[in-house]
Order: C-alpha cells, then structure tokens, then sequence
C-alpha cells in the first residue's frame, strides 16, 4: 500500500467506523483515533521524505502511484509528493486533528457532524496528494459540498443563507476551473501523442500561447475564488462567521489553502507564459485583497467577521506573492500558507472557546477576559501576535519572505504594490491590538463572566498542538523552508522564464 | 437478432394470458411473475447476439443498438420494482396487467426505434413510444390531473409526430429514399433538405422536451403518476437521446455544421430555462420534471461533440441518470405511497424520522448535480469533456453554470430534509420488498459506477463518431 493512499483510505475507514458508534462519546473517540494516526502518518511522512532527500532521492516527485482509472481518457489515479505538499499535508493533519478535539461537545447529531467533517478532510488530503488534474478536480469538490451540510446544521446566525452563498460561490468558481483544466488536457499533447490529465507530464511540454491567454485566468481565478482572490472574496467574510468552530478552523486554516497551492501548481506551472503576460492584473487584485482585507477587519465588531477579513487579507498574501514569481517570494508564500493555517485555525478554536463561554461574539460586550480565562487569554494574545508578524513565530518569516522577495523586483509597478501590501503589516497590528485591548484587558463588562471556567483538557489540547507548531516554525524556520525550497525549484524555473511583463 | 423485441412481446402476452387466467380478486399475482420475467429478460439481453439486418436493412441490430436497450431495460426493471406497492392499492387493483402491457408496448416501440434502419420502421416504433405512453399518464383517470396529463400528451406528441413526418416526408421527396444509409449518402445542404432537417429536430426536440418545445413536460409529469412519470423522463427521455444521437451522427453527419450550431443555441436555452423554471417549484414531481429538462440540455453537450467520446459520454450520462433519477423518483414514490405527500414542504425534517430515505435522496440529487464522489459527477465530466473535444469551451463554461445553478435548487431539497425544522415530519414508515430492492439498485449504481473506469471502456468501443 502506498503511504499517500492512506491519507484518504483512513478518513474513509474512520468515517465506516463512525457508522457503527452509538454515543457522542464513541464518535468522539473514534474520530480522535482516526486523526490521531493521520497526524503520526503526517510526522512519519515528513521524515520519511527528509530522509529520501538527504540519500540523494531527487526525484520531483515522491513515494509516487500510478493506477489507471479511465483508459478511454487516460485518466489516472496518480499520487505523489514534493516538499510543498509534504508541508501542507502535515498542516492539514495538524489543524484536522485540532478541529476535532475543538468539536469535542457538538452533541446535535454528532455522528454526521464528525463523518461531515472528515469527509472533508479526506477530500483535502486527497487535493494535496493528487498529482492527476481530474482526480485533483475530484477531490477539491469533494472538499467543498460536505461544507453546505456543516455550516447549515451545526452553523449560527444566517447559517443557511451563508451556507448557500459559500456552496455556490466556490462551485461557480469549480465551473471556471473545469473549463481550464480541460483546456488544459486538450492541448497536453502537441505532438498527437495522447492526451493527459498528469501534472508532471503536461509541465513538460509547452501548451500553445494563444490557449494559455485564454485558460489561465480560468483557472488562476478558479483557484482565486477559493483563495479568496477579491472581489469574490464575498463567501468568506459570511460563511466564517456562520460556520462552527471545526469548521471555521479547517476551511479558513486549509481549504483555503487548495486555492493557493492550486493557483501556482496547476495554473502557474502548468501555463507559465500566459502568467507571466497576465500577471499584472491578479497583482493588482491581489494587493486590493491584502489591504481591503485588513480595513475591512477594522471596522467588524464580531470577532468571527474580524478574523474572516483578516483571512481574507493574508490569504490574498499568499497569492500575491506567489505572483511575485521568484524563489524568495515562493518560498514565503508557502511558508505564510502553512502559518496563516495554524494561526487561523488557532483563533477561529479561541473564538469558539471563548463563545461557549460568554455567549456572544461581540467584543464590545466584553472585556477584561485575560482575569478570568488566562490561558485561553495568553493564547489568545500569542496568536495575535503570529498574525501582526512578531519575530520568533511563524508569521514573520512568512511576511518578512515574501516582502524580500517582491522587493527583488526592481520596476516602478512592483514597487508600489510592494509597499501597498506591506501596508497591511501596521493595519494587521491595528485590528489586532484593538481586540486584544478591549476583549482581554480592562475592567470585566458583566458579573456572569467572573464565574467563567478556564480552558478544560481537550481545549488545552487543541491549542497547545497548533501553538507549538506555530512556534516551532517561528523558532526554526529553516528546516521547513529547505524542504519547500528544493521543490520550489523546479516550479520557478519554469514559472519564471525570461522575467515578467510589468504594467509601468 | 430481435431477441429484445420477440422476449418484450412474449412477455407482455404472457402477462395478458395470467391476467385472463386470474379470478379477479387475486390480480395480485401478476406482479412478482412480471417482475421476475422481465428481470429475467433484462439479464438475457446481456447474452452475447450477433449483428445483421432484417427486412431490407429496416432493422439493424449490433452491440451499440443492444447496449442502449440494455441500459433502457435496466432502467425499465427498476421502475416495475418501484411501482409494485402502487400497483397494489385497492383501486389500482383492476388494471395492472394494463400497466405492464402499456409499458412493454413503449419499451418496444423503444426498441425498435433504436434499431430503426430507415425513417419507416422508425416512425412506426416513434407511434408505437408514444401513443400507449398517453394511456399511461391517464392511467388514474378517475383523477382530473391525471386525464388532463393524457390528453396533453397526446394532442401534443400528435402535433410532434405530424411535425416530423412532414420533415420525413420532405426528406423522402427530396432523396427519393427512406433508408438511413441512402438518406446519408445524398443529403446536402440544399434549402429544402435544411426545412426538411429542421422538421425533423423540432419533432425530435418534443420528445425530448427541449427549450423551445418543452411546455407539455411539468404539466404530465405532474398529472401522471409517480411510477408513469419517472418512466417518462427517464426511460423516455435517454431512449430519445439515444436515437437522436444515432440518426445525427448517422443520417445527417453532412450537414453536422448546421446542427452543431442549432444545438449549440438550444443547449444553453435548454439548461438555462429548465433551470429557471426548476427553481421556483414547490411541487416534487414538477420540479423533477424541470430538472430533467435541464439534464437534457447537458445531453446534448454530449451531442455536439460529434465524435466517438460524444456518444460514449452520452449513453454512460443516461446509464447513471438512470440510476440517479430514479432513486430520486423512488424516494418520491416512496412517501406518496405511504403519506400521499408529494410537495418539497413536506419533506422538512424527513432525516429524523427517516434517515435512510434522506440519504439516498440526498446521494440521488447529488448525483444529479455532479457532486463528487457519487456517479454524476463522472457522467456529467466525461459529457464535459465531450464537448471540450470538440472546443466548445465558453458551452462548457455556461453549462457548468448552469451546473451550480441547478446545484442551488437541489440543495434546497438536501435543506428541506436536513436543516429545516418541522413540527409535524412525515412519520417513520417501513417500504415494502420491492421498494427497497429497487432503492439498493440505485444507492449501488450512484455509489460505484463512477469507480468502474472499465464501464467507460466497454462503451466506447462501441460507439461511433460522425460517420465520413
């Protein structure tokens, strides 16, 4: 059995599993069993992988597997790993694994929340394992449907409206990325060879530019929509805050990651020229989500909505730099998916703590929470801080990349975008600071909060596992960007080429 | 060589000599013997057949033709299943072997237009198809809705059917001839042979209810009984995309850029009104009906293409809409049965009280919006595909919108099941053998045909492009 199998065959055998638990206890346990061995399989893969890399193993791809599905079409089951995705993998079994002991007293209908919930997560692994365009198409959608489920039953506020609006949001934005990827299969073969839907085969050859002007912003916005690319940015801000707390942790924190990773391994890789002609216009859009974002987190006074738009800027980051086409830039972009991942994760499992407690989301209703609840209020505040960029956790390293890299390009254009994007450093430490200092510090708003209860074992558990991770890259950032950077090699060679055009 | 249609008779005079056999208080009876013959036949069509003509070349017979009565039969015997419990309500009681016996008739009519060699034998199993359809959908006809539906289909599948024999005829005055091959050999693009064709696709466009033609659908499918319209926009409905297929690609493929280009506009109306429609529908039979008008619209994606993936995406589209849809209809049927409920309101809160009816229902219209990891998803990629093939990217792209479209109104049934609070959810209730049996079919065929890559293979060996 290959390693990468796995990834999706345990979520599957946890979810049959499930199917014969009988109490919320059972469900419960089972669940964490179940993501208890994908996070050892996770750690197990990323030291096997670092040891195929120290012997000398310089294969693009890893621990590959290749099954055909559908003859006719040349269809394949194709699994493999590089560094990047080694990395997200072990972030998506890190925040899974989070998420469930954060969803430790759903008690409505728990059995279909859990199998929900790791029907999801297998349909991201499977994403991130995928190295066959259709089954990678198969497994994004897979990721996205069990949401409408998720946030409609188990969600709060205008859950049905959000739920809609995020479901077909990001199957509109499946319609866009359909039409590239076949685009994409059809022209994989030049030569009249047969047709491929494989990733690693179609990067080798070169798809005719006038059919890459025309699939890439298919596909790259396709991706967008999920990355939150503005303007169809629309679905996050509302399908976040209505979401519960597992939810909130895995989409913010991994799914939308898939837009990402998407946007610059099938879109980018796959059709370098037309993104390099085009590349001013995501740019522009995207430093609009940066700093939109962040204004946008200003004004929100639900700390769901504040977080949401404060997704919305730093995943807007991600693809900003990823446009930035150059190693450093890359590099961090990768680097800001994975901390952007532990640290969203990390506050949507906080709010959803410190709503269990107070009963609201408001932070004008609160106040002086560090007294009561101080291990949930140091956390609090040590995500906060991974998120404005303090040195010594992961978000600096993440932001400090990518501005390095996009300040290597020279030109007027990128310049001003540049300083544009780091702009939203000093709004982040705005948002941030305001929450902290109204829903931690000063005096206590109402009696009922004095007899509130710190963090119990399972929520200690929870955010002790994402906080250390977000430290360890923080203290250690090196390790993790070796291994990104050896993949990324590839990937901006071909990417890059002979520079990019500029708007000025 | 006409195995399907000799054992279909056979067993429709069968079920009439037991019917005369019975006394009239154990009619009961007939159903487990149809159900078993026609199960029994079903399996017999997969027995390996030899190609050939009969009777001048009017009927030809060869895997393609046996491979979509096979994938009908399926289809057919999982309808019988799911009707047997409605069939034996006291006031049905009389009239069952007329049930079966209209349903054969249609289903050979079926046959033969599928093995049609000529523009003859093909209207009269097109006659055959329809005319006891119209008995059918009137088969309740002490209900007002019911007759109504009968009447509708037959005033209007008989102005279709004029429609296209003037097209046939002006074919016949044209090319001198009605044979296929004869037909195919000399049509050109002449004035009246375009009149002529256009005749002909708006005849066809009726039956398969296609924007602009599609107004009788939501009406009979309404009217008719569940059983009856499940058959009409299943069984019908792939048995007509089959043919039109077939004579497009066979008959006209001379003049494929002046279809292409017809179907091209229709397909975006088809998908894009029958989804409008679909939205608004408060009525469970009515809104199937317009979603299966929408689902027509992305078969003839599969029709454009014109090449060998085009029909292959086809015939496996119908195959797992088959399994799709009528699991859908036979959660349907199921709680009209047992409740007389048939309305999306009613269905609020069905997941408490019957969970496993709300699974199959929700797995049926994912299925049917092309939700990975269940069927549709494959059937409606692969019909994607197909046209992709052939370039039509920006149809692609409007019928994956369409695809989220549709996916809006059959989350609102996955809503209604699920999230919506009802104080008074249809009770729990207990279907009966058949019912269950046919519901498994579907659940397997939803659950595993997708992962059947093979499937895929066999049927494209089989088809053909566009023959030049």
């Amino acid at each position: 059995m290959n390693i990468l199998s796995l990834f999706v065959l345990i979520p599957i055998l946890t979810i049959i599993a499930i199917t014969f638990t009988r109490s919320m206890k059972q469900t419960r346990l089972v669940s964490a069993v179940g993501m208890g061995i994908q996070l050892i399989l996770a750690a197990a893969l990323i030291f096997m992988y670092l040891a195929e890399r120290r012997s000398g193993n310089m294969a693009e791809m890893l621990f590959t597997y290749d099954a055909v599905w559908f003859p006719t079409l040349n269809i394949h089951y194709t699994v493999g790993v590089d560094g990047i995705s080694v990395a997200m993998i072990g972030l998506t079994a890190i925040v899974v694994f989070a998420g469930i002991f954060a969803s430790w007293t759903v008690e409505f209908l728990s059995r279909e929340f859990f199998i929900s919930l790791i029907l999801l997560s297998s349909g991201v692994f499977g994403f991130f394992i995928s190295l066959d365009l259709f089954t990678m198409f198969l497994f994004y959608e897979l990721a996205v449907i069990p949401m409408y489920l998720l946030i409609g039953l188990w969600g709060s506020g205008p859950k049905e409206y959000s739920a809609m609006k995020l479901t077909l949001m990001l199957m509109a934005g499946s319609a866009l990325l359909l039409v590239g990827l076949l685009g994409i299969y059809f022209n994989s073969a030049p030569g009249g060879s047969q047709l491929t839907f494989n990733i690693t085969e179609i990067a080798k050859i070169q798809i005719p530019i006038e059919m890459q002007r025309f699939l890439f912003p298919f596909t790259f916005i396709g991706f967008g929509i999920l990355g939150a690319l503005f303007p169809f940015h629309t679905w996050s801000p509302d399908g976040h805050a209505s979401a519960p707390t597992a939810v909130s942790m895995l989409h913010a924190g991994v799914l939308m990651k898939l837009g990402g990773y998407g946007a610059f391994r099938v879109a980018m890789y796959l059709m370098p020229d037309a993104a390099r002609e085009q590349a001013w216009i995501f740019i522009i859009l995207t430093s609009i989500s940066v700093v939109y974002g962040a204004f946008g987190a200003i004004v929100q006074k639900d700390l769901k909505y504040i977080n949401a738009y404060s997704s919305v800027s730093h995943c807007g980051l991600v693809l900003f730099a990823v446009l930035m086409m150059n190693q450093t830039a890359m590099n961090g972009a990768v680097i800001q998916m994975i901390s952007h991942g532990l640290m969203t994760a990390l506050f949507f499992a906080l709010i959803g703590m410190i709503y269990g407690r107070t009963h609201t989301r408001m932070i004008n209703e609160m106040g002086g929470l560090m007294k009561v609840i101080p291990f949930l209020g140091v956390v609090y505040v040590i995500a906060g801080l991974a998120s404005l960029g303090l040195p010594g956790l992961s978000g600096f390293v993440a932001e400090m990349t990518i501005f390095v890299g996009s300040f290597q390009h020279t030109d007027v254009f990128h310049r001003v975008v540049t300083i544009m994007a780091t702009s939203s450093i000093v709004i982040t430490a705005v948002y941030i600071l305001r929450v902290v200092g109204i829903l931690l510090l000063g005096p206590i708003k109402n009696d009922h909060y004095l007899h509130l209860k710190d963090a119990v074992w399972y929520e200690r558990l929870s955010t002790i596992t994402l906080v250390l991770a977000i430290t360890a890259i923080g203290i250690a950032p090196l390790w993790l960007s070796d291994m990104i950077n050896g993949s990324l090699v590839p990937l901006v060679q071909k990417i890059a080429g002979n520079g990019i055009v500029s708007l000025f | 060589m006409m195995r399907h249609e000799l054992l279909l008779t056979a067993i429709a005079l069968i079920v009439l000599m037991v019917d005369l056999g019975l006394k009239p208080g154990k009619k009961k009876s007939i159903i487990p013997v149809t159900i078993v013959l026609f199960a029994l036949h079903t399996i017999a069509g997969f027995l390996p057949a030899e190609a050939g003509e009969l009777f001048g070349g009017m009927y030809r017979t060869g895997s393609l033709q046996i491979m979509m009565k096979n994938v009908l039969n399926i289809g057919v015997l999982i309808i019988l299943l799911q009707s047997a419990s409605w069939l034996k309500k006291p006031e049905n009681l009389e009239k069952i072997s007329e049930y079966f016996i209209l349903m054969f008739s249609t289903l050979i009519g079926m046959n033969f237009m599928i093995s049609s060699g000529d523009f003859l034998m093909f209207y009269l199993g097109l006659e055959l198809a329809t005319i006891p359809m119209a008995a059918l959908s009137a088969f309740v006809h002490h209900q007002t809705k019911s007759a109504e539906a009968g009447i509708k289909l037959l005033l209007s599948s008989a102005l279709s059917s004029g429609i296209l024999l003037f097209g046939l005829s002006l074919i016949y005055g044209s090319v001198g001839s009605v044979y296929f091959s004869d037909v195919a050999a000399s049509y050109s693009h002449a004035p009246m042979q375009i009149l002529a064709f256009i005749f002909f696709f708006a005849g066809m466009a009726f039956k398969i209810s296609l924007v602009p033609f599609h107004l009788w659908t939501a009406d009979v499918y309404e009217g008719s009984p569940v059983n009856v319209t499940s058959y009409f926009s299943v069984i019908s409905k792939g048995a007509a995309s089959f043919i039109f297929i077939t004579i497009l690609y066979v008959v006209f493929n001379s003049i494929a850029f002046i279809w292409k280009d017809l179907i091209y506009v229709i397909a975006i109306l088809t998908m894009t009104i029958g989804n409008l429609f679909a939205l608004r529908q408060k009525n469970m039979k009515r809104f199937l009906a317009f979603s299966s008008i929408a689902q027509a619209g992305f078969i003839l994606l599969g029709i454009i293409a014109g090449n060998k993936t085009g029909m292959t995406s086809v015939i496996y589209f119908v195959l797992i809409y088959i399994f799709s849809n009528l699991g859908a209809f036979g959660v349907v049927s199921a709680i009209f049965n047992a409740t007389g409920k048939e309305n999306m309101d009613d269905y609020d809160g069905l997941y408490h009280t019957n969970p496993k009816l709300s699974l199959l229902m929700m797995l049926s219209v994912f299925s049917l919006a092309g939700i990975p990891p269940v069927a549709g998803f494959f059937g409606k990629f692969f019909l994607f595909t197909s046209a992709a093939s052939a370039g039509y990217y920006w149809l692609v792209f409007i019928a994956v919108l369409n695809a989220t479209i549709s996916l809006y109104y059959y989350l609102l049934v996955v809503k209604a099941m699920f999230i919506n609070k009802n104080e008074q959810p249809i009770a729990y209730f207990k279907s009966d053998l058949t019912t269950r049996v046919a519901l498994m079919i579907c659940t397997l065929g939803i659950f595993f045909i997708g992962f059947w890559g093979q499937l895929y293979e066999i049927i494209n060996n089989i088809s053909i492009g566009i023959l030049n």
